[in-house]
């Protein structure tokens, strides 16, 4: 096995108000070796956004890491102080956020904004700057006379495109991928993860792409993690997870969704009122399949509720 | 954090919503008025303009027959007799301090209330009607919001006949705009949301709609254009009559410092006679600004007051606490 | 350019409003206006400026609809009819010796308070509950609730009659031939002072509470996120994402405030005697004179009109968004 490039170990994440506190992740662990494509999948505000901007150490007060570590290459993210998380950030690991359309400064040029990052760390003249900038966009299939352009100037998957771009701007270890394609339609959601696998095999960048969709999430990812309520319920390779899943929430959530190939299947969720607390930690299948414990009933594949 | 049941429907709909809004619009007014009244800043506000109040309404048992009678203590200084001393007349100066609160406030919250009132209606019938009424009334809005307001309230004042209902009505004609713009925005994102829509298909009528609908989502933001308009009022009297173009012959705020400076009390260095109007006129302003403070912190999080200071790049907080 | 265009058109209009107002008011109001200024006003006037007065009110009763063409065609040309309180000048005279006054109190305290309240509503907002965030801005919010006239009181009172230390009255000193020469400079900037701090203190706060609120609106923005993400420094993201960004609204809101800054200006000037257009409003209202207040009233309304315009040409450099429809 390669050398993992994130572990993340028990890693809660706590929002705390005067009455009380929320975790927002709670005791999650998976590790991403180099090159490798890691999905974690759930519904909204099942906390995959919280541990992407929790890697990267961007969440705001309230939100505070009450527990566990990140180590990236072994170093201790959360042991960084501001001026080694600045030089680390972006260097290392890049994102594409849930609203890539809206992670562009709206008042200056793109151009700018490379020139910006790629100063900011690698210093040079802001012409090397530009340079690299439009070998970027070259890369990602853009006309490079588009960094004198503004953002609005750009549709939405052109803008989505500059941000990954951007990303690869210093060739990071890992790229997050926060719901990169969720604001865009369907075709063009397809080019951008053409885009991304491409990058990839040329860049060789792991990723840890976060999204409810779980068809895109089976076609992209290596490993899957399903998260519910802050905890990892399910992790595996993503074939078993297709076709051997083992805990109830998983089957709801990729009955929830219909195959982008192969026949018509009826879609399926969770039953009213089916909740899961207390999710216990996960336990071992064999062949990296981990699943949590549960009582709820375990459904076969496309069986209706 | 955990749903009854997942539809791809509620999965997708990962839509931005712009939280404001959404909170500004969910404040109902009763829950507003509840929080206010717990709210430090809410209730040091409206104890001022309460005394104020006060004191308006018990002026005539304070200080009996006419304040602005003539004596002949001329231009004394503050002392046991007169507290804040007379003026170059001899008029007692918390005496009219305390009459001048009655037509200062009497005529500030009237302004004010019919301001939000017109500006209500402009902005409510410009935002549901849309098109044409929308385009007109917009326009007439923005002209008025544009023309600079303390010389077009020299000349209306000029030329209406003088008297606190001319006042009043020249405070509304150049107060009106910047709320009906505020309420206008306001209707407008409210005009979009679902249940407008259901009000719509279920065929109810326009006006209940804009009452029942609408209005009471906007409570907030009506709480605070109203004080702001009230604000604005009791400011735009005051200048007005310091210029001397209200009635000089009603004792308010405005018209004790434009005696003032008329009769030179401040040339001569007497403080005590234009002080305490200036001081009333700040405190209720400040008082009303208070109570606009609290609903915006109420209806907005984030501005509330973080707890500790925060740099607004700050990385996450790594607080771990003890193994259990 | 539409955007510009489309906004000058407006501004026209407005313009047009005003003028229209100006001559309805008079004609609109029951009763005779002048006979009613007459009897209002203490002087005796001569034949000639009853005659003035009547044609400016439109007493003679005359055909309303060329009439106002008339009067529209007099106002383009600069001709809003004679003083009263200064006859027989012309009332584009007064005004024309008073406006560069005011437009250096405005524009200077403008300037400055614009600048200043910006500044400090982004620190306070970059550090939220620090030491800026917590006290400035209720004690600001108080200052500004004092009425400019009365804050100009006491600071003239204060600096002025007490401390002796502020001239008291007028531009420049008696006796000063005014010329482009260091001690005139010096001694204008002088007398400017407290004015000019004073219009400051009161709108200082409405600026800075301003630029706070939507900076801190700005920092939840996705940009933000991104930019530190990206690493960089925070000044960085503080001046280049977050101000830059967050002074949009506060260009925009400064067309609007301009009016209000205007009229603060006006009522300063009465305090300090200083010789703009809004101490000649006070003579003008004491001296009942209608013609001149009404000039005022044009010439003030197109100078704002005229700084929307120019708060629109920086708002279209700031914002990339507007330059093309």
């Amino acid at each position: 096995m390669s050398v993992p490039v994130l572990e993340v170990q028990e890693l809660t994440v706590e929002y705390v108000s005067d009455e009380r506190a929320v975790r927002g992740a709670d005791r999650v662990s998976f590790t991403i070796h180099a090159g490798e494509i890691f999905g974690l999948a759930g519904e909204s505000g099942c906390g995959k956004s919280t541990i992407a901007n929790s890697i990267m150490r961007l969440l705001k007060d309230p939100a505070r890491i009450t527990h566990g570590k990140i180590l990236f290459d072994g170093k201790d993210v959360l042991g960084m102080d501001e001026a080694e998380l600045r030089a680390w950030r972006w260097n290392n690991v890049a994102m594409v956020f849930q609203s890539a359309m809206n992670s562009l400064n709206p008042v200056t040029r793109i151009g700018e904004q490379f020139v910006d990052v790629i100063r900011t760390h690698r210093g040079g003249t802001r012409a090397t700057a530009m340079q690299r900038a439009e070998e970027l966009l070259k890369m990602v299939r853009i006309d490079p006379a588009r960094l004198r352009a503004y953002p609005h100037q750009l549709s939405g998957g052109q803008r989505q495109r500059i941000v990954i771009a951007m990303a690869c701007a210093l060739n990071p270890r890992l790229l997050i991928l926060d719901e990169p394609t969720t604001a865009l339609d369907v075709v063009v959601q397809q080019e951008i993860l053409e885009q991304i696998r491409d990058l990839q095999n040329e860049l060789g960048f792991a990723i840890l792409f976060i999204t409810h969709d779980m068809s895109l999430m089976l076609e992209l990812s290596n490993r899957i993690g399903i998260m519910y309520g802050g905890r990892i319920v399910e992790l595996a390779p993503s074939r078993i997870l297709h076709h051997d899943s083992r805990h109830p929430y998983t089957q709801a959530l990729l009955g929830a969704f219909p195959p982008l190939h192969g026949p018509k299947v009826k879609l399926t969720g969770l039953a009213e009122g089916v909740k899961f607390t207390n999710v216990q930690d996960l336990e071992d299948h064999g062949d990296g399949h981990w699943v949590a414990p549960t009582d709820q009933p375990v459904l076969s594949q496309g069986e209706a509720l | 954090m955990s749903q009854n049941a997942i539809d791809p429907q509620t999965l997708m709909a990962e839509e931005p919503l712009d939280e404001s809004t959404v909170n500004r619009a969910r404040v109902s007014a009763t829950r507003l008025l509840r929080t206010l009244l717990r709210n430090g800043k809410a209730m040091a506000g409206l104890s001022i303009i309460l005394v104020f109040i006060i004191l308006a309404l018990l002026a005539p048992l304070l200080f009996p027959g006419d304040p602005a009678r003539i004596t002949s203590a001329g231009a004394s200084t503050p002392s046991l007799q007169h507290l804040l001393g007379t003026t170059t007349k001899g008029q007692d100066v918390l005496g009219l301090t305390l009459w001048g609160a009655r037509s200062s406030l009497f005529v500030g919250f009237a302004a004010g209330i019919f301001s939000t009132v017109i500006g209500v209606l402009v902005g409510l019938s410009g935002a549901y009607f849309g098109r044409g009424l929308d385009e007109v009334l917009s326009l007439v809005t923005n002209v008025f919001l544009l023309v600079p307001g303390l010389p077009l309230l020299v000349i209306l004042a000029a030329f209406m006949p003088p008297g606190l209902g001319t006042v009043i009505v020249v405070l509304v004609i150049t107060g009106w705009a910047g709320s009906a713009r505020v309420m206008r925005s306001q209707a407008m994102s409210i005009r979009g949301k679902d249940y407008v829509a259901a009000a719509l298909v279920s065929g109810e009528r326009p006006l209940r709609i804009m009452i029942r609908e609408i209005l009471p989502n906007m409570a907030s933001v009506v709480m605070t254009t109203l004080l702001g308009c009230i604000i604005g009022s009791i400011g735009a009297q005051a200048g007005l009559e310091f210029l001397g173009l209200g009635d000089v012959n009603t004792i308010s705020w405005g018209t004790n410092l434009f005696w003032a400076t008329s009769d030179g009390s401040l040339m001569l260095g007497q403080w005590w006679i234009f002080v305490p109007s200036g001081l009333a006129i700040a405190l209720v302003a400040f008082a009303l600004a208070l109570c606009n403070y609290a609903v915006d912190e109420i209806t907005n999080p984030r501005l509330r007051r973080p707890k500790h200071a925060t740099k607004s790049t700050a990385a996450t907080t790594v607080a771990r606490k003890e193994e259990k | 350019m539409s955007f510009l265009l489309r906004r000058l058109g407006f501004y026209l209009l407005a313009f047009w409003a005003s003028i229209t107002l100006n001559f309805l008011l008079p004609r609109l109001m029951p009763g005779d206006p002048v006979t009613r200024m007459l009897s209002r006003s203490q002087q005796r006037l001569e034949p000639q400026q009853v005659e003035a007065l009547r044609t400016l009110m439109g007493v003679d009763g005359g055909p309303i609809i060329p009439e106002y063409f008339a009067y529209l065609g007099r106002i383009l040309t600069g001709d809003f009819g004679m003083s009263i309180s200064r006859f027989p000048t012309p009332v584009s005279e007064v005004i024309a010796s008073q406006l560069p006054w005011t437009l250096l109190l405005g524009l200077t305290s403008l300037i400055i308070a614009v600048i200043l309240g910006n500044l400090l509503g982004i620190l306070a907002a970059w550090r939220r509950g620090g030491f800026l965030d917590s006290i400035a801005p209720p004690l600001l919010v108080f200052i500004g609730s004092f009425p400019y006239f009365w804050l100009a009181m006491g600071a003239l009172y204060i600096f002025g009659i007490s401390m002796g230390v502020a001239p008291m009255r007028h531009a420049f000193s008696v006796g000063l031939v005014p010329g482009f020469n260091l001690v005139f400079i010096l001694d204008v900037a002088a007398h400017l002072i407290l004015p000019a701090l004073t219009i400051v203190l009161v709108s200082l706060g409405g600026w800075m509470l301003g630029m706070r609120n939507t900076m801190i609106a700005t920092n939840s923005e996705d940009y933000i996120l991104m930019a530190e993400a990206k690493g960089l420094r925070p000044h960085r993201i503080m001046l280049n994402y977050a101000a830059r960004n967050a002074m949009l609204p506060s260009v925009t809101s400064m067309g609007m405030s301009i009016g209000f800054i205007v009229g603060g200006a006006l009522l300063t000037e009465v305090v300090f005697a200083y010789p703009g257009v809004g101490y000649q409003l006070l003579g003008a209202v004491q001296g009942l004179d209608y013609p001149l207040m009404q000039g005022m009233f044009l010439t003030i309304t197109a100078a704002v009109l005229i700084a929307n315009f120019l708060v629109d040409l920086v708002y279209v450099r700031l914002d990339p968004r507007v330059r093309k429809g």
